[in-house]
């Protein structure tokens, strides 16, 4: 049985590490607040973007643009969006999981892949994994902004416009509520227009100037804010999943020390009967 | 009392109005336009410029947004209003930028990912260590 000091320093560095976690857990507990805010805030644009980008795609234009346009699929990219750090549970894994199922769909029909990182963890896992990385975006920090997003999304859209990839999918978390988080992947291109029976009359918008160039950028406006949004859900999803790690964690720690505790009882009360038979033995040996 | 159109002015990192209106006026690529009741469904980019919205009882608010979109739908107008400073050339160097960094994701690894493999290779180390030690003994 280890000594009874052993067992103490055993107990104050678990007691050291409760703290932190226990820290850490109220820490994520107030940034998931602010993140949540951030994503409720970003809601309104995404959806008022995806009803004009619905009206467009049910709208009988005089030009058709090409994201809109499904084509033979030969190669596809995926924009993965995770983390930058780690002690969030298994939020990454899972995500990484689903994308590598939905990626090896692909794989089987000899599909090539290209993949847009959002994220260090990304990063370091598809380095390990494997895949052709053609954009990677990393520190975005507590509050990511459209601009740090701009330049990935760029790549993937010009390899779309150019024809290198004929399949663009965004794979990110769900926010559903603090204790659930779930992985999802959505066709970002070509855009699947909305079911919309109301719309479904011949109508065309004015464009003031050129058509071409307002639809260029509105889309690409539109997969930036769909992107963002997954960005910011994702911040979200993290806090939420790192309050719950956290909060395991500092239970767990406290199970530990609560086992430890005893341990340390039963050894320091076998050392004090030990010594006492010690003595009532030699007593006796004396007094005999 | 005028007619009136619901309008919602959006950016993608923040709601900036929503609610009723009697006049949208924006700066579009051609030029100022107002917006009105009845208008035909209109799609136009707005350049930087303020927006004047004459809201339900005559009372007016200008925001200014920094470029942007403004769609008219028969009932609804929806601004879409740029958060971040756009040209061609300022786009390029993002997309370069995130090129470049997924080199440098892929040259140097981050540091809680060195770690993971670092310890990985720290354990194989000491246990073909322990080995060495078992065999010594055993020749010794």
């Amino acid at each position: 049985m280890a000594s009874g000091k052993e067992i103490r320093t055993q107990i104050s560095s678990i007691q050291s590490t409760q703290k932190i976690t226990s820290a850490m857990e109220m820490v994520a507990a107030s940034k998931m607040r602010k993140a949540q805010d951030r994503m409720q805030v970003g809601k309104p644009y995404a959806q008022r973007i995806r009803s004009v980008v619905g009206h467009i795609a049910n709208a009988n234009p005089e030009y058709k643009h090409k994201f809109m346009l499904e084509r033979e699929v030969k190669r596809v990219g995926f924009i993965i969006v995770s983390t930058d750090r780690g002690l969030c549970g298994g939020l990454n894994i899972n995500l990484f999981k689903a994308a590598i199922k939905s990626m090896k769909e692909f794989d089987d029909q000899n599909i090539e892949i290209d993949l847009c990182l959002v994220g260090a963890k990304a990063a370091a896992f598809f380095n390990s994994y494997g895949g052709n990385v053609v954009a990677a975006i990393r520190d975005m920090g507590e509050e990511p902004t459209l601009a740090d997003l701009i330049g990935g999304v760029k790549v993937m859209l010009d390899a779309f416009s150019d024809g290198n990839i004929d399949k663009l999918f965004l794979v990110g978390n769900e926010f559903v509520n603090t204790m659930t988080q779930n992985p999802t992947v959505q066709q970002l291109l070509p855009l699947q227009a909305e079911d919309d029976d109301s719309m479904k009359h011949h109508w065309d918008y004015v464009y003031e100037e050129d058509a071409e160039q307002l639809l260029e950028g509105l889309l690409t406006r539109y997969i930036e804010s769909q992107v963002y949004q997954a960005v910011v859900e994702n911040g979200a999803c993290e806090q939420a999943a790192r309050m719950l790690a956290m909060k395991n964690a500092t239970d767990n720690a406290g199970d530990l020390i609560d086992n430890l505790q005893l341990v340390y009882n039963k050894a320091r009360q076998a050392a004090i009967t030990q010594e006492l038979s010690e003595i009532v033995g030699g007593a006796a040996a004396i007094a005999s | 009392m005028a007619m009136t159109i619901h309008c919602d002015i959006a950016s993608a990192e923040e709601a900036i109005f929503s609610g009723l209106a009697e006049l949208v006026v924006a700066t579009g690529e051609l030029g100022e336009l107002g917006v009105g009741y009845g208008h035909a469904p209109l799609l136009t980019n707005l350049i930087p410029g303020p927006v004047r919205v004459v809201k339900q009882g005559g009372e007016e608010e200008i925001y200014y947004v920094s470029g942007g979109y403004l769609e008219v739908q028969p009932g609804t107008i929806s601004i879409l209003a740029d958060t971040a400073i756009r040209a061609n050339d300022i786009d390029e160097a993002a997309a370069a930028e995130a090129q470049k960094e997924a080199e440098h994701a892929l040259a140097n690894q981050t540091g809680d990912f060195d770690y993971g493999r670092a310890a990985a290779q720290l354990a194989a180390a000491a246990a073909q260590l322990r080995t060495l030690q078992q065999i010594r003994k055993k020749m010794g």
